[in-house]
């Protein structure tokens, strides 16, 4: 955490409560130089053309052979790929690094498009827990419920359910935006160090527990806060932004912004008080 | 981590024995040690169904009991000697296997008595009694078990099964899942997840009578809710008790003549994914296990934190 400084001058998203920290020095400049365009290409990613189409039965695939498959299609240039029968399997989608239309006719099981940095998927039907886990960028929509840990250390891009979601959605968050069209279950938000999560509907008990960071707006019912999690007044900022981000997702349309509950940090757990300054910011 | 399913037509019956093997199929992976089935079958009605072993016959592992067989037909003669001096008629017998049986008899009295004095004898075990409940667990997988029993032709109304990955307890029969809900006819539980507070609760039961066969924390729900409903409370009373009776995490399922419910612990910590319909209730530890007998596209569920239903056929 030595590369850590603070900066007197407040980002847009700082102000906003996001987060607290600028990063600078040497670490940041080595890895995240925009000149040096190597950093921003992984291996095994591809140049592909959105207008390219194929669809890909996986009926009577595994989950290894159906990714494999999708990582030959898009070494072939296919830039949209409708998997056909996905039949709730799991693992389905995973590791995809580059842009691309990922089209999903039916539901996924467990870590459906984990860890992908890049594409735009959407789900004709429900994901099984863990969906989009570790996701860098992109956007998911799933048109129906999602399972538990819903975004679970997400980093970046916009992850939307338009139907319920289960427990510990957004666990261990550190970027990004989750939005849900219906209900969440308890411990949303938990261990959460940055990002932001919107819920139409209610949410379950323990809000935010334990949360680092980052902020959670509530339009329904909270069954009960988490430690450490406390309320903020809604600023016009936060309203601008849920309204655009609403309106990307396509959810909610005439959805009442203004009462919405918005949840964020105290800081005040046990260890923030023993901390120096300089931990503090590192603990975040 | 276990795997766990179940189903409840409403208002038919169907093929339960196959639907029940291939969602359990579809969770292999999440329990390879035994599957156990609890088929609430299309029987008479009329008379009881005990379904018991005498041994156990597990090879290899911490828990290898490697008897002859001989045993086995000398215990199955005093179970016989009992049933006789309890007044006890037995209709059909049936040897599944050299170490299990299945009996149909007319019994009229208190069946916890009954079952204490079948106990009594070594190594024997009652996997369940019942009009309609038919109990089976074994080593191997779904398919196996159901060849082993010839469960393939069994029609019900409801069931609940369980493909078990071995944790606290030995890879062995009476560890295996569904559990027989004592003295209760016809009442069976299956549970994924860990009970933290199996000890505590165990010596508080067994001081009011109640028995317990295996060193499998799962056990506990069982006796748990037979001790509730012994008491008077219903089964979706006695359920919604065991939210905060039990400690740790749990999802599991109980089945009864004419209903099924489920119950998930307060932390969510367990998976479920729920389908339910006019007619079909389905639901299992992944959406594989529905979509194994409802290949077509349908809208499920994970119920939340603390959420205890019941459904009746």
């Amino acid at each position: 955490m030595a590369n850590i400084k603070t900066n007197e001058n407040k980002t847009k998203a700082q102000s906003m409560g996001l987060h607290s920290e600028v990063l600078t020095g040497k670490t940041q400049q080595k890895f995240f130089n925009p000149d040096e365009a190597e950093n921003f290409y992984y291996w095994g990613t591809y140049d592909v053309d959105f207008n390219k189409r194929i669809d890909l039965d996986v009926n009577d695939l595994d989950c290894k052979e159906a990714n494999k498959k999708i990582d030959e299609l898009m070494s072939q240039g296919y830039g949209t790929i409708v998997i056909k029968n996905p039949q709730g399997k799991h693992s389905l989608g995973v590791g995809v690094l580059n842009k691309l239309n990922l089209i999903f006719e039916g539901s996924l099981g467990y870590f459906g498009v984990g860890s992908i940095d890049g594409p735009t998927v959407r789900i004709n039907g429900r994901v099984g827990w863990s969906c989009a886990e570790n996701m860098m960028a992109g956007k998911v929509v799933i048109e129906k419920n999602a399972g538990s840990c819903f975004g679970a250390a997400v980093r970046g891009g916009d992850l939307i359910c338009k139907g319920s979601v289960g427990a510990r959605t957004g666990i261990d968050q550190k970027g990004g935006t989750i939005i849900v069209g219906g209900d969440a279950g308890a411990f949303t938000g938990f261990m959460m160090q940055r990002g932001r999560i919107i819920i139409l509907g209610n949410v379950g008990i323990n809000l935010g527990d334990s949360m680092y960071d980052g902020t959670i707006y509530v339009g329904g019912k909270i069954g009960s806060f988490g430690s450490d999690a406390i309320e903020s007044p809604m600023t016009k900022s936060d309203i601008d932004w849920i309204k655009r981000k609403l309106k990307v997702a396509e959810i909610g349309e005439n959805f009442d912004i203004s009462k919405m509950t918005k949840v964020v940090a105290g800081k005040k757990l046990w260890n923030y008080d023993a901390l120096e300054p300089t931990e503090k910011k590192g603990a975040i | 981590m276990c795997g766990i399913a179940g189903l409840i037509h409403r208002g038919k019956s169907s093929n339960v024995g196959n639907e029940l093997q291939a969602m359990l199929q579809a969770l292999k992976h999440r329990g390879p040690d035994s599957t156990g089935y609890a088929l609430y079958a299309d029987n008479d009605g009329q008379n009881f169904i005990m379904r018991f072993k005498v041994g156990e016959n597990v090879g290899e592992g911490s828990s290898s009991i490697n008897e002859d067989e001989s045993v086995y037909d000398k215990r199955k003669e005093l179970v016989d000697q009992m049933l006789k001096s309890l007044g006890a008629k037995v209709l059909k017998e049936k040897k599944l296997t050299p170490y299990s049986y299945r009996y149909e008899m007319q019994y009229d009295e208190d069946l916890m008595d009954f079952s204490k004095k079948i106990e009594s004898i070594e190594s024997v075990e009652i996997l369940s009694i019942g009009k309609s409940l038919e109990l089976i667990k074994d080593l191997g997988d779904a398919q196996e078990v159901l060849d082993r029993y010839d469960l393939g032709k069994v029609r019900g109304t409801h069931a609940i099964g369980h493909a078990r990955m071995a944790t606290e307890s030995g890879v062995d029969i009476k560890s295996a899942h569904p559990f027989w809900g004592y003295p209760f006819s016809d009442v069976s539980v299956v549970h994924n997840g860990q009970l933290t507070n199996y000890w505590n609760n165990r010596r508080v039961l067994e001081n009011k009578g109640m028995r317990f066969m295996s060193e499998c924390d799962s056990e506990l729900i069982a006796v748990y809710l037979a001790e509730k409903m012994r008491n008077g409370a219903t089964l979706e009373e006695g359920m919604k008790d065991s939210l905060s009776g039990l400690d740790g995490v749990f999802t599991y399922f109980v089945a009864t003549k004419d209903s099924l419910g489920m119950a998930k612990d307060t932390m969510a910590a367990k998976p479920l994914v729920l389908y339910e319909s006019d007619d079909l209730v389905a639901m299992g530890s992944e959406e594989i296990a529905i979509r194994s007998i409802l290949p077509h596209e349908i809208d499920t569920y994970d119920p939340f934190d603390g959420e205890v239903k019941v459904w009746q056929i």
